[in-house]
Parts: structure tokens; C-alpha cells; sequence
């Protein structure tokens, strides 16, 4: 410590008390306390070691590029390293991945772990903002946790359905189109009344109207199925059961019936790898509806 | 501003510190604690190179706490994450069995067992075999620098850094095989994560063992704090006799120790402390019980030819017992004993059972909450459930999935068995865990809120049943 009686001390503190700078402003002075040596070691050493980083690591801007440090270290190349790095340790399940299909990948118990896994963080980042969490679907958006599929629930149909879509520019993708039977004059008010309430009474498992059961065998059985089964051939939903795409209520199947709404589905050919869509294919797959 | 590092008075609260040169004693004491040292010391050195068979592909270490691969071995038991309380009950018997042995026989903890004690212990010998004992120390730490000096730290500095790479190796070989670890050094394969452990632990080891001592003890454990909780008058700690040594004098000429006390302040009971503090002013947070005053005192005595034990490791009870002329006894039944004993048994005893008892399969059953349930195109109503399979023995096993509690329930695994099957064969390899993917569905209709799954194993008929939520529609 500092004899503080060798110091100026401040005017109106005890002459033991702290030293001041000597200059004084409407009665307030200046403390002269001494940094602590510890702080000041630490401040030297902080000094040091920046000095030490600016010559290793990249630090002065320069005209046109900037001085990348003797290290030659780069955020950029160290993430490409991880990535590789990443990429390597999961190499020895992708790569079988690549050569075989997707039937086979669910058929090894191994794989299928891996599949199901990496699939479920796929289907998170692309496919969960329309099918939902988990594939629980939305009114418009197909479920994929059940057993009614659209365009067919094995695994090489659900391969296809996400390489290429539903209704999109890809020539491939699922293409089919309800005709609007009340917009376009097809069918009468009364008419689609009556076959409303046959789809919704087949629906319960009942039978239904007569007059109801002619109308659906002339304009909906082609697609739907005569018993309102469904074909995949066409993306026609089953209409035989409590699963409906656009509501099950008797105003929804009325409006379906009058103007009718697709779903578009996009084609994830070549947004995703054909590693990864095998990865999702096997999971939705694994969602419990997979045929 | 008050300054927070000074008394009202003006006064550091600061004290700098003082460093303690420990001289070198002989005795009773300093014997046993030698004997102590050398055991812990080939026990902790020697014991993760013991191995001990688990079979083909198996860790095959006897102590390991093998971090990577999320296994506790320890001879033939073999601790899984999930049984980390195992730990916590080893915690709980190192407590309670410190807080015994100090009610017991006070800090003997701290003065014979402690890792820093016996650490320290070690550093001071090699700094006494190379420096000197205490005076030649003191002397060569005034001495100003030359190149003998330069030349003993030196080589004291080189064997202590020795030492502390030893330690600290066989400290990080307990988490990972030892044998393989100490071929991977010699062929450079060490990870960087090993090699920056072993350099704190070395560092740790060094500076504590060599530079900080007695200031681990007095100023960084906590246990000083509240031990004087945990004596009472009976329990032996090192205690001076002070109605005996007092008034202190000089060695009378004429040997005539009549009208004064047996204390001639030689100052040796200081001088071999390890603490550096004065065992004549009482019991205190600095002594560590180790004893080693009573070895000095004793020696001292015996050439006056006064009674041994000035000095002595003894109860406070018997102390006022022996000043006051009265029989002394030593009472280690006391109800704080009895108590700790019991406690320290009691949790032992459950411990063993539990150990004895565990399950050496383990079923864990997550509920699918997204979505908590489906429904199907026949009406049925469809769970699904992540299913994990323990499996700690070494063996392969064979679980038979089945379900009760709804009739008509029918069981899918994922890649397993038939679909909508009653039962589901699923295979687990020894010391994994299986993940199933399982879905549960009940027939249109049916109640549940609940459903029993029924895992029972093939290979040792070990039967689980686990009791799972069914979500239905309105639930």
C-alpha cells in the first residue's frame, strides 16, 4: 500500500484517506487509486495474447483481400472440414443407401434405423410445413399416418410420389383432375345433394339412396371405385371410410362435389438426393399406414 | 468508500502467505502414515491395469469408467447410464463414512487418506531428499540465485512434474483402457482431448502437490468449515495437554521440572507441521490431524525423560479427565456413532440389495404424442409408441412382444414380425439397447386408456410388463 500522507489528500477526508489527483471541479476531486495489480496483469497478458492472435489468426482488412494470419486459419474451411468429417462417419450406412432401393434399405434392420432416423429430420425441414409434425396432415394436406394413400402406400409408390409430385410442371408427377360437377353444370343442386348424402351414408357403411347409388355408379365410380373403394391409378380418395382429404362434414362434400380442390404436391427431384428421398420414403413408410 | 479488504481499524484482512517448510519427523505416526501412503499409492497406480474377463469384444478392465462408450465396470458389476445412482449411493457412503470416522477418530481423513495430504506428502519428501530438511531449505530459498540452486529446483521441479505426469495418467487411464491409452501415447494416437486432460490434471497435480498445500487445505476445501459440526468431546483428535505443558520454559539446567510445565517450546511441533501452525493454541481449522506433532513432542520428551504424550491423539473429555486427575476412558459407542454406523449400514444394505435385485433387462415405452392417435380407414384406433429394449447382459436375446388389457388389440413393428400380429418376436444383441418402432391398434369402437405391453424374453424367461397410455378420440 501507498503512505497515503505523501499524497495530496482530498479536502474535507481524513488525511488517511484516499490520495487524489490534486485538481478539483465545484468541490469534486479525482480518486488517484492505483489499479490492481491483478487487473493490470491481466490487461498486459490480454495485451499480449492479442497481439500473438493478430499475427496467427486472420485480422487486418487489407485493399482488396485481407490478411488471413500465419495459421492460415478459415471459419469457411473449417466447416468444410466438418461437413466432410460428418459426411465420412456417416458414409458406411449412405453409401449402401446409394445402391440399393428402398424396399431393401426397410428390409435391413440396421439401415432401417438409420433410414428412419435421417429421414425424420429430412421430412422436419421439407415435408412437415404441409403434411404436419409427424405426418398428421391438415384438411387439404394428406395424412400420412394412416392407411389410406392416395397414389398407393408401398414403398416404391411412395418413392415416386415424392421424386416427382402431384400435379406439378414435372412431366412425370401425378396428374388427375375432378371434373367440378356443379360449376361446370354436370350435375343439379338436388342431385349432388342426393350423392352427398350416398357418400356420406357408404362412408358410415351403410348403403345409402338408390337414386344416390345410379348417380355415383354413372359419374363417380369410374374414379372412386364402384363401392367408393378408391383407386391409386387416379389419386381418388376411398370414400368408404371416416378419412376425408377436404372434411367430412355433408357441406364439404357438397362443396367438393361442386368445386372440387386439388392438392399440388412439388417434385423433390433434385432437391433432395435420391439417398435422401429413399431415407424419407422409408420413413413415412415407417409412420404406421405403409403398405 | 469503505475498502471491503480492510478492518474498521485500518488494518490488511489479508493475511500473505507464509511458507511453511515442514521438518522431517520420526515415530509412531509418521510410521503408519508411510504405511498408509504406500498402500493408497500402489492401489491407485496399480489397479486400472488389473483386468478382468467380460467375454469376446468386451471392455476388459477391471475399474473403468469407460466414458465413450457409457459403461461403469467395476470387477463383475457393470453400471449403465441409467444407473448412474448407483454413484449418488457411493457419494452418500463416502459422507456418512467421513462424518464416522471423524466422529470416530477426528480428521484422520485429512491427515493420512486425502489426496492432497498424500500428494503433498510425496512433493515434500522429493523436495527434502534434494534440498534438505527444513533449515537447509530456509537457507536456500535466502540464498541468492547461483547455479547449484537454479540446479536443485531444477531437478526438484523435473521429478515433481514426473510424479504429476504418473498421476495424472493413471487418473485418465480410469476412463479409458489402459493398456490400449498408454500404446496409443507411445504410437502418437492419443487424442487431443486426452492430451489436454492429462495437462490439467498434470498441472492440477503439480501445483497443489507442490506450491499450493497447505493453502488446498486452509483456504479451498470446505470440509474445515464444519468438522468442529461433527466432533464432540469424545471423538479423538491431536489435542495438547496444556494443564501438563504450562507454564512453558526453557530446559531447566537442573532438570527440575517441579513448578512448571513439561513444555520447553522447542518449537518442533511447529517446525514438522505440514500446515505450519501451533497445535499448543487448541483445536483449529488448520490442523489436519495428522499427527505428526505427537511423533516431535514424543521424541523430545523421551531425551528429558518426561512422560510421553504432551502432545497426543485423545478425546477432550479425557483430557479434562486427566487434568483433573480422574480415570480416563476411550467411548467409541456414543449415540453419534451409533447413528452414522447405522445410516452408513442401512444405505450399504440397500445398496447391495438393489444391486443384488436389478433388473438386467428394462423396457422403456415412449407415447407418441404427434399424433396421439390415428384413425383408420376400417375405424380402428391406432397408437404408436417408440419401444427401447435394455438388454445388459452380454448375451443375445430374444423378447416376445405381446399386448393385454383390450381385446382385440393387434400389435405392427416396424421391419418385425407379421402385420397385425397378436405377438412380435424382437431381437436384441447383447449390452445394446433396441429400438422398435410400435404401433398399437384397437378395434373400432373398443375403450381403452391404457394398454399393458408384455415383453418377455426367450433366452431367460425374464418377464416385463409395462404399463403404456392409449389415447382414443375424446380422450
Amino acid at each position: 500500500m501507498v503512505d497515503p500522507t505523501k499524497h495530496e489528500t482530498h479536502e474535507g477526508s481524513k488525511p488517511s484517506g484516499p490520495k487524489t489527483m490534486g485538481h478539483e471541479w465545484d468541490g469534486i476531486a479525482e480518486y488517484n487509486n492505483p489499479l490492481p495489480r491483478w487487473w493490470v496483469i491481466v490487461f498486459m497478458v490480454c495485451v499480449a495474447w492479442a497481439v500473438v492472435f493478430a499475427v496467427l489468426m486472420p485480422s487486418f482488412p487489407a485493399a482488396k483481400d485481407y490478411f488471413g494470419g500465419m495459421l492460415g486459419y478459415s471459419s469457411r474451411a473449417s466447416l468444410r472440414g466438418n461437413l466432410s468429417e460428418t459426411a465420412d462417419a456417416r458414409a458406411p450406412w449412405l453409401e449402401p443407401m446409394k445402391t440399393l432401393d428402398a424396399s431393401a434399405i426397410a428390409a435391413n434392420p440396421e439401415l432401417l434405423q438409420v433410414a428412419m432416423r435421417g429421414g425424420e429430420v429430412i421430412f422436419k425441414e421439407n415435408c412437415a410445413a404441409c403434411h404436419g409434425v409427424g405426418g398428421v396432415g391438415a384438411k387439404g394436406y394428406p395424412a400420412l399416418v394412416d392407411d389410406e394413400w392416395l397414389w398407393g402406400g408401398t414403398i416404391p409408390e411412395i418413392v415416386q410420389t415424392i421424386t416427382h409430385g402431384a400435379r406439378n410442371e414435372d412431366p412425370s408427377s401425378h396428374a388427375s383432375l375432378m371434373p367440378a360437377f356443379g360449376r361446370d353444370g354436370i350435375l343439379q343442386r338436388a342431385e349432388i345433394m342426393t350423392l352427398a348424402d350416398y357418400v356420406l351414408a357408404i362412408s358410415q357403411g351403410q348403403a345409402g339412396s338408390d337414386a344416390g347409388r345410379t348417380l355415383f355408379e354413372a359419374n363417380c365410380a369410374v374414379c372412386h371405385g364402384a363401392n367408393g373403394e378408391g383407386t391409386k391409378e387416379n389419386g381418388a380418395p376411398a370414400l368408404n371410410n371416416q378419412i376425408w382429404l377436404y372434411g367430412g362434414a355433408r357441406n364439404d362434400i357438397v362443396a367438393q362435389i361442386t368445386t372440387p380442390q386439388h392438392g399440388v404436391m412439388p417434385s423433390w427431384n433434385g432437391r433432395l438426393s435420391e439417398v435422401d428421398i429413399k431415407q424419407v420414403a422409408v420413413y413415412v413408410h415407417s409412420l404406421g399406414g405403409g403398405q | 468508500m469503505p475498502d471491503a479488504s480492510h478492518a474498521s481499524d485500518g488494518r490488511s484482512m489479508f493475511a500473505a502467505t507464509r511458507k511453511v517448510y515442514p521438518r522431517k519427523a520420526e515415530g509412531h505416526f509418521r510410521t503408519i502414515k508411510n504405511r498408509v501412503n504406500a498402500l493408497l499409492l500402489t492401489l491407485y497406480f496399480v489397479a486400472p491395469w488389473i483386468r478382468w474377463d467380460r467375454g469376446p469384444g468386451a471392455a476388459d478392465q477391471a475399474i473403468l469408467l469407460d466414458m465413450s462408450g457409457r459403461r461403469g465396470y467395476f470387477f463383475g458389476i457393470e453400471i449403465w447410464p441409467q444407473e448412474v445412482y448407483y454413484l449418488t449411493g457411493i457419494l452418500i457412503l463416502g459422507a456418512v463414512g467421513l462424518f464416522f470416522a471423524t466422529a470416530l477418530f477426528g480428521r484422520v481423513w485429512c491427515g493420512f487418506t486425502c489426496i492432497q495430504t498424500v500428494f503433498t506428502d510425496i512433493f515434500v519428501a522429493v523436495e527434502r531428499a534434494i534440498e534438505g530438511d527444513r533449515n537447509a531449505r530456509i537457507k536456500l530459498d535466502k540464498q541468492p540465485l547461483s547455479a547449484a540452486k537454479i540446479g536443485r529446483k531444477a531437478l526438484k521441479n523435473g521429478i515433481w512434474l514426473v510424479i504429476a505426469l504418473l498421476t495424472s495418467w493413471t487418473w485418465l487411464i480410469y476412463f479409458s483402457d489402459a493398456f490400449q491409452s498408454t500404446r496409443d501415447l507411445f504410437t502418437g494416437e492419443t487424442s487431443i482431448w486426452m492430451l489436454s486432460m492429462w495437462a490439467v490434471f498434470t498441472a492440477s497435480t503439480f501445483l497443489f502437490a507442490g506450491y499450493a498445500r497447505e493453502q488446498v487445505c486452509i483456504y479451498m476445501c470446505p470440509w474445515p468449515r464444519f468438522q468442529s459440526a461433527m466432533f464432540d468431546e469424545d471423538s479423538l483428535i491431536v489435542t495438547y495437554e496444556a494443564w501438563r505443558g504450562e507454564p512453558r520454559g526453557k530446559v531447566p539446567k537442573d532438570g527440575d521440572f517441579s513448578g512448571r510445565g513439561d513444555c520447553i517450546d522447542c518449537g518442533l511441533c511447529v517446525q514438522v507441521c505440514p500446515t505450519g501452525i501451533d497445535i499448543r493454541n487448541g483445536s483449529q481449522l488448520a490442523c489436519i490431524g495428522c499427527a505428526l506433532c505427537i511423533d516431535a513432542c514424543n521424541g523430545v520428551m523421551a531425551k528429558l525423560g518426561r512422560p510421553p504424550n504432551l502432545i497426543s491423539y485423545d478425546s477432550v473429555a479425557n483430557q479434562v479427565a486427566r487434568a483433573k486427575g480422574r480415570t480416563t476412558k476411550i467411548r467409541l459407542l456414543r449415540p453419534r456413532t451409533v447413528i452414522y454406523g447405522a445410516i452408513l449400514m442401512l444405505v450399504a444394505a440397500v445398496m447391495v440389495t438393489v444391486l443384488a435385485l436389478r433388473d438386467r433387462e428394462t423396457v422403456n415405452v415412449l407415447h407418441e404424442r404427434s399424433p396421439l392417435y390415428v384413425r383408420m380407414s376400417d375405424g380402428s384406433i391406432r397408437n404408436g409408441y417408440t419401444v427401447k429394449v435394455l438388454n445388459m447382459r452380454r448375451e443375445p436375446q430374444t423378447f416376445r412382444l405381446s399386448l393385454a388389457g383390450v381385446p382385440g388389440a393387434t400389435l405392427n413393428v416396424i421391419g418385425y414380425g407379421e402385420r397385425d400380429a397378436a405377438t412380435v418376436e424382437l431381437p436384441v444383441e447383447g449390452d445394446v439397447v433396441g429400438t422398435f418402432r410400435v404401433y398399437v391398434s384397437i378395434p373400432k369402437g373398443a375403450k381403452a386408456s391404457g394398454i399393458e405391453m408384455i415383453l418377455e424374453s426367450e433366452t431367460t424367461g425374464a418377464r416385463i410388463v409395462n404399463h403404456a397410455p392409449f389415447a382414443v378420440p375424446g380422450s
